[in-house]
């Protein structure tokens, strides 16, 4: 039919292979897979293809245009780095989960129409929580099934959102949508849970950082950016976005630096980072759309970077609490380099990937003249320089000695090759950023490096990084954990359940009580002496009419003899009774 | 490798940093005054603009973070057990 294969039938129909293959025939097949992908990504042409039929419905696998072609290239370069971190896991459920769930990322990019994308949709879902479950502690259980419980309600959300947007429009296809009417309001809301925007957005931040070492690497890569390109396609310039973007990234800002795990420090850290691409979206101007796709591709890369350095230091020490790390650059030299190289890119400074980026999407709110949106941008430079710059290294390989000393030769040499080649591309894409800006949705003609650009960014992140040196002791880390929107299913579904509970487990201790005891034994008492019960019962009747002290009496000595010597029968007569009742079924039977 | 590290635990070393660092923050404002500006708002042409914003951004994202911590947000680890 045509010279390539979608790319995530190659991922999907490659990870179901990966269970049956071991050893280094495995580590190959695990690299040959992206390699596969990209070289397939290189002969696709631009326009619809793989379209199938369904009903009156055209389903299209392949709709390769340079937005779908932009996150297809990063999604095939991070499964990449992600084989090479992982080539040293044995665990298959957690490397088949993971190329499924690259896999089913790469359909959503690549679908042309609603359903395609609805269906690779879940499957991302599914993928994803079993790198959740793959941990295997009980707290990572536990989140997992927070975690697909918030997803499948997100999926419900998007699909309604597709049934009324079919049932209005008639059509299935997949374009700009834009904020219209109640579907559109559906749909926004689907993509805005996988895309991160608070108050839907606890799931990130508490199921990421329960994961393996290997799947947050994973995980930090492909739920939210395929919502980023959901977005960028059906709400692009949908201005409320630009607000939501803005609190997500005031909102990371201010709970990354609350935080104490160093894993959920870098979870807040991308939603504060998808913020901005919200906000690029939002703004929907070609730059700030340029912007957001390219800040896409190089917060993959360094969050990546950033996710593989944290796995490190909990794969060597067993320990991810800020509290419990520090003074780790005595023997984690490299990862402490390649964690500088992802905190500076993070921090947009100059060579690196964020600077080349980020900074298209400021500049696009400076050139619509959008005050507060570039103030606000601004001052999160700042806290982002602030949180995952300076904060995740300081604590993690700096500040109190911890007096753990993990040796980098335990350290699989595959997991520090991945972080080298993620800190290659970092700087590859700061220095030469021609390379990334001509995969970019529309012609690029913005300059990064200004002698203005380089100095007010450096002057920005040289002072805040002085003030957080200044502030140290307000930063100082606490055992806490944080509350988040989580509360109201963590807790607000306790107290809801409880004043559920308490009404019908009161209803149904009651009926358990009148049927379960109060009936059976009265016909049990009942049964003892059936005619002197109605007798009982008659005289109860009389008495509580006329009365009278002697009856009563009469009444409580009837009670206390029950039920009393019956009369015994003797077998032949018992037999005849049931002949008889057994001749009148008989004929029952025979003439009803 | 170690012998990098050791370097710098030199405590003159350390001291030499914090002085690089430093002199960077000064060299960063004069720089300012050599180059070209084509700023997006007047008020961001300012000297030091840059500087004393990205200074107090996080003096008061530091706070606002700390009081919401202290007040609402920080729980014992135990919260949800």
């Amino acid at each position: 039919m045509t010279s390539f294969l979608p790319p995530a039938f190659i991922f999907i129909a490659g990870a179901a292979l990966i269970p049956f293959l071991n050893g280094r025939l495995r580590q190959a097949y695990m690299i040959l897979l992206p390699c596969l992908a990209f070289l397939n990504l290189l002969n696709m042409p631009e326009g619809n293809s793989w379209v199938l039929n369904f009903w009156e419905y055209q389903l299209t696998f392949a709709r390769v245009d340079k937005l779908s072609m932009v996150f297809a290239y990063i999604f095939v370069i991070m499964s990449f780095a992600g084989a090479i971190f992982a080539l040293h896991e044995k665990d298959k459920m957690q490397l088949t989960a993971a190329f499924l769930y690259a896999g089913s990322s790469l359909g959503v990019v690549f679908a042309g129409d609603l359903l395609t994308l609805f269906i690779f949709w879940e499957i991302m879902a599914f993928a994803s929580v079993c790198l959740v479950f793959a941990r295997d502690t009980q707290a990572a259980i536990k989140a997992a099934f927070r975690y697909i419980m918030v997803h499948l309600f997100g999926g419900l959300l998007l699909l309604i959102g597709i049934l009324m947007h079919v049932a209005e429009t008639g059509s299935l296809e997949f374009n700009l949508i834009g904020l219209d009417g109640l579907a559109s309001v559906f749909i926004l809301l689907g993509f805005a849970l996988n895309a991160a925007i608070p108050p839907l957005s606890a799931w990130l931040t508490d199921a990421y950082p329960e994961s393996t070492v290997i799947g947050t690497v994973f995980l930090s890569a492909f739920t939210t950016k395929t919502a980023v390109y959901t977005l960028a396609r059906g709400f692009a310039g949908t201005e409320i976005l630009m607000w939501a973007g803005i609190t997500m990234i005031i909102y990371g800002i201010v709970f990354a630096i609350l935080e104490n795990d160093m894993r959920r420090v870098l979870s807040y850290s991308i939603i504060n980072q998808v913020g901005f691409m919200i906000v690029g979206i939002g703004i929907g101007t070609t730059l700030a759309i340029n912007g957001a796709a390219s800040h896409a591709f190089a917060h993959i890369l360094y969050k990546a970077l950033l996710m593989m350095s944290a796995g490190a230091v909990l794969y060597l020490t067993g320990r991810s609490r800020c509290t419990e790390l520090g003074g780790l650059y005595k023997t984690m030299h490299w990862t402490l380099i390649f964690c500088l190289v992802g905190a500076a890119s993070i921090s947009s400074f100059p060579l690196t990937g964020g600077f080349t980026t980020k900074s298209m999407i400021a500049s696009a709110a400076g050139h619509e003249h959008i005050t507060i949106i570039w103030l606000l941008l601004t001052l999160a430079s700042a806290g982002v320089f602030l949180h995952a710059g300076i904060k995740f290294p300081y604590f993690v390989f700096f500040a109190k000695d911890s007096g753990l000393r993990p040796s980098e030769k335990d350290l699989p040499v595959n997991m520090l090759v991945a972080m080298g080649f993620l800190s290659f591309m970092c700087i590859l894409i700061g220095v030469y950023p021609q390379v990334l800006y001509q995969l970019l949705p529309y012609p690029v003609d913005y300059v990064p490096y200004t002698g203005d650009h380089v100095v007010s960014q450096l002057q920005l992140l040289m002072f805040s990084a002085l003030a957080f040196f200044m502030l140290l002791k307000y930063l100082k880390r606490t055992e806490t954990l944080t509350l988040d929107t989580d509360w109201f299913y963590r807790r607000g579904a306790k107290i809801v359940v409880a004043a559920l509970a308490i009404p019908v487990s009161w209803t149904h201790n009651k009926l358990g009580y009148i049927f379960l005891e109060k009936i059976p034994n009265f016909v049990i008492w009942f049964g003892k002496n059936p005619l002197g019960a109605i007798k009982i019962g008659a005289d109860t009747l009389v008495v509580s009419m006329v009365g009278g002290k002697e009856a009563k009496k009469r009444l409580e000595q009837e009670k206390a003899a029950y039920p009393g010597v019956l009369k015994q029968w003797s077998i032949s007569s018992a037999v005849a009774i049931a002949m008889v009742l057994f001749a009148a079924y008989m004929m029952l039977f025979f003439f009803r | 490798m170690n012998k990098i590290v050791e370097y710098f635990e030199r405590p003159e070393v350390g001291k030499a940093v914090r002085y690089i660092f430093y002199a960077s923050l000064v060299l960063l404002l004069i720089a300012e005054l050599f180059i070209e500006k084509h700023p997006y708002f007047h008020w961001a042409a300012f000297p030091t603009f840059f500087a004393v914003y990205g200074f107090f951004a996080c003096a008061v994202i530091i706070a606002v973070s700390k009081l919401l911590g202290k007040f609402w947000l920080q729980k014992g680890e135990d919260y949800y057990d």
